[in-house]
């Protein structure tokens, strides 16, 4: 066949790169990268959007460039508490934040009626693009509800991979979900992305996504299991990482072009999302390699490879469902 | 799993081919000789896109159970009355009401007496349903009516049920094209308004419980005087009437209310001839408008009150007896004020107040903005991980893309077969299902490439890389699809439409990857008849 150009190999076919040999390595910087955003979420903590916390939205474009002075002069005779202003896309466009008002629901509505006014009355022209308001209740159960689909989705993994596989696999996928959320976290409070309904879409996915990965490699490691059955559970990791390299390295580079051009230029709504599942994509990608395989290799050691040393036969299959 | 029966081949190019005709609709309109029998399906746009509002309301049961409450208290002083049972302090306390009788020995005749006033509600029990109310006496003489929870619960169905038909009505009033008002949860309804940016009057319009009535005034109390007024008069504001000092006028209204809102019939704004003023004509049923002669005749010459959610809209002086059961209000209003009095009037009353507790608005133009960055998105991506499967994978990876773009089609085709709503996180999901459903094309390639490596021959590198990809393929996109169903249960809104997007995406994908590809590559295998892989 003539080839007009070379094919990309972004990873050699084969290789015998020793993973597990920085096994420690891996898992202790994961493990204080983790630590350092439980940290974070509780100092400075995350920034909750309106879904979670409750308060006003409200998205303006004026017909001159937006007067940012004017506006929040505007906004404090209004008596509308705390206000965060934050231009994005064009310099006409304004993001009016407001926190929940004091009060209930009806009060929430007078601020959205008065801010409204006051911008149509103080800037002629004045497109109101959108607004949102969130009341205390809602707010509470939305952020109830999106905690309880991501404990759920968490429990749901270790029993489907448990089920699939062993044990083993399952703790070690759920465990390596674990110090993959808490880094997400951690990413939305140094990015400072507004932690709303979005980004527990967007964790969803990368859990997905990260999930995806481990259980390719697992994958591996199972068949390969079966396959090799004497060769040390250690050399038998680094063997099915080697052998599924290319895979998830394509994957990978597939998803993040894929996610890229939101990232780019996707608008206000999904740069966010975007930005944080292209991070989700490069974490579950090395927390594969380096986290989910060397807890297989702790956990497993001796239970998923009852044999004896390297260098002798053995014909004690791998339980296998 | 090479073989394909000539029938298997034509199937899935129909399917295909299906999947491309039934994305049509999204972007071609109806065409005008298209059958009326024949569906034609596209997705919805999400309020997002389009530009619309969505309220989320919220009916206060607080207020349903506290006036079931009086209303059990007013059956039991009729019920006591007429059995000749004198009872001490009767008051409502959360979800009951207590009273005492003052001779104890007469507690079981109070609770023989008050069994009359039970009756059953939901379905549930032999004879259709269970006892609304739950009596019971100490021996001290202590009566405790409490309202049990299936009553509770019945009686919040109904008064959400109400409140969605009056929602309904008042929203219809207005003229908004499609909206969606459905119950939510317990005690909660959505409103979903198409094409409206600026919901301010809906709001005022749902935000009014419209409560009307017609009472007398007491001319022997000034409200003014600061002092208690008398039992059954109260003091109510004015709704747009103001004294000299700039506040409210204050009435003295009786309690008693002589006609209810509920017996109106019609009401219709209009102007005064001779004022030029904006009123509100009503007309009231044979009911309201007897009660409403009987009233007028009797008190000639004596204001009377308009009231509207315990506000006085007027008061004026009934110059003669109304016999005709038509009248008219005039309260000092704007033209907008009169004509949604009218669509209150005519749509009735609330059951209970309404609050909005979410309200996500979203102008037209941003929505469109949303969308033409969505496409954008989504054709940029399209071209990058394109031109990396090919640049990967060569001739395999041209079939693969055409498995995505396939896999696009059918996924766009399911959404529109199921009426779903595409929302811009929707878009989104496209978007990801596209990195997402790639991954099963390079498993499969990968594997191929592993096993041609192995020395096996094309045939069987082929075979092996499918069915040995095939278990990581599906073990990889359950556990995507598990968390999607979670976040369709617990997500709301457009964050749900994410969650549909990439199951269906994900559900096509594994037939476009494993079936369509797999296909293409044994037609063009058969062909050629090459020794090697293009991998």
């Amino acid at each position: 066949m003539i080839r007009l150009f070379p094919r990309l190999r972004l990873f050699p076919d084969k290789t015998d790169i020793k993973f597990m040999k920085g096994r420690f390595a891996g898992v202790g910087l994961s493990a204080l990268l983790s630590i350092i955003s439980v940290v974070l979420y509780f100092h400075p903590g995350l920034n909750y959007g309106i879904d979670f916390k409750g308060g006003i939205v409200i998205e303006a474009r004026t017909q001159a460039p937006a007067d940012f002075p004017a506006i929040r002069g505007m906004l404090q005779t209004l008596n509308v508490g705390q206000a965060g202003l934050q231009q994005f896309g064009s310099p006409n466009d304004v993001l009016i934040r407001l926190e929940r008002q004091p009060g209930d629901d009806a009060a929430q509505q007078r601020a959205v009626e008065r801010v409204r006014g006051a911008l149509q009355q103080s800037f002629p022209g004045v497109q109101i693009r959108r607004v949102e308001a969130v009341g205390a209740s809602v707010s509470e159960e939305l952020f109830r509800n999106g905690m309880l689909a991501l404990g759920l989705s968490m429990v749901a993994m270790l029993f489907y991979i448990w089920f699939r596989f062993e044990w083993q696999f399952g703790v070690g996928a759920v465990v390596t979900l674990l110090l993959d959320i808490t880094k997400m976290v951690g990413f939305y409070v140094v990015a400072d992305f507004q932690f709303n309904l979005v980004a527990i879409a967007a964790l969803l996915t990368v859990m997905g996504y990260s999930i995806n990965d481990k259980v390719v490699v697992y994958d591996r490691v199972r068949e390969n299991l079966r396959k090799y059955k004497s060769m040390p559970l250690r050399d038998l990791i680094d063997l099915s990482i080697n052998e599924t390299m290319s895979r998830t390295v394509g994957t990978s580079v597939a998803t993040f072009l894929a996610t890229l051009p939101l990232a780019l230029f996707g608008g206000e709504a999904l740069e966010e999302f975007a930005w944080v599942m292209l991070f989700g994509i490069v974490l579950a990608t090395s927390s594969s390699i380096f986290i989910a395989a060397p807890i297989l290799l702790f956990l497993g050691e001796d239970k998923l490879r009852r044999g004896p040393p390297p260098g002798k036969t053995d014909d004690a299959a791998p339980a296998t469902p | 799993m090479l073989f394909f029966a000539r029938w298997k081949i034509w199937s899935i190019v129909g399917l295909c081919l299906a999947g491309v005709i039934l994305s049509l609709p999204n972007v071609i309109p109806r065409p005008s000789w298209w059958p009326e029998s024949v569906p034609y399906a596209a997705m919805n746009l999400g309020l997002d896109l389009r530009g619309g509002s969505y309220l989320l309301l919220e009916v206060d049961m607080p207020a349903v159970v506290r006036e079931r409450l009086v209303n059990i208290q007013d059956q039991v002083r009729t019920r006591m009355r007429a059995g000749n049972i004198a009872i001490l302090g009767i008051a409502a306390r959360e979800n009951a009401v207590v009273f005492q009788v003052r001779d104890p020995a007469q507690a079981a005749d109070a609770v023989r007496a008050l069994r009359e006033i039970v009756t059953n509600v939901g379905t549930g029990g032999l004879g259709g349903g269970t006892p609304d109310l739950d009596i019971q006496s100490t021996p001290d003489g202590t009566v405790t009516i409490l309202l049990t929870e299936v009553a509770l619960r019945d009686k919040a169905t109904q008064a959400v049920e109400q409140s969605i038909e009056i929602v309904r009505r008042r929203i219809d009033e207005t003229g908004v094209n499609e909206p969606t008002i459905a119950r939510q949860g317990a005690n909660r309804i959505l409103v979903q308004l198409p094409g409206v940016d600026d919901p301010d009057r809906i709001k005022r319009l749902l935000g009014t419980t419209a409560k009307m009535t017609f009472r007398l005034l007491d001319p022997n109390f000034d409200p003014n005087s600061g002092q208690r007024p008398p039992p059954g008069v109260e003091i109510m504001r004015a709704e747009n009437e103001r004294r000299s000092d700039g506040q409210a006028t204050l009435y003295a209204v009786r309690q008693r209310v002589e006609v209810e809102g509920a017996n109106l019939t019609r009401a219709s704004a209009g102007t005064n001839p001779q004022t030029g003023e904006w009123i509100v004509n009503f007309e009231f049923d044979s009911l309201g408008a007897r009660r409403f002669g009987d009233v007028t005749r009797q008190n000639v010459g004596r204001p009377f009150a308009i009231v509207l959610d315990d506000k006085v809209i007027s008061a004026p002086v009934i110059r003669e007896p109304i016999t005709g059961g038509r009248g008219q209000i005039s309260g000092r209003f704007t033209a907008r004020d009169a004509q949604d009095l009218a669509v209150l009037l005519r749509a009735g009353a609330l059951p209970a107040p309404l609050t909005i507790v979410e309200e996500r608005t979203v102008g037209p133009d941003l929505g469109a903005d949303a969308i033409r960055a969505g496409i954008a998105s989504i054709l940029v991506g399209l071209v990058l991980v394109f031109g990396f499967i090919i640049w990967s994978y060569g001739l395999f990876g041209v079939f693969a893309c055409l498995g995505l773009v396939a896999n696009l089609f059918l996924t766009v085709a399911a959404l529109s077969m199921l009426h779903a709503t595409l929302t811009l996180p929707g878009m989104a999901g496209l978007l990801l299902t596209l990195g997402l459903s790639v991954d099963a094309n390079i498993l499969i390639n990968e594997r191929i490439r592993e096993e041609t490596a192995a020395g096996k021959s094309p045939y069987a590198a082929m075979e092996a890389g499918f069915s040995r990809a095939f278990s990581t393929i599906v073990d990889s996109n359950l556990t995507t699809l598990i968390k999607m169903m979670l976040l369709f249960a617990f997500g709301s809104g457009p964050v749900r439409g994410f969650a549909v997007t990439i199951t269906l995406g994900i559900l096509t994908s594994m037939f476009t990857a494993t079936v369509l590809v797999r296909l293409m590559m044994v037609v063009w295998l058969r062909a050629k008849k090459r020794q090697t892989l293009p991998v």
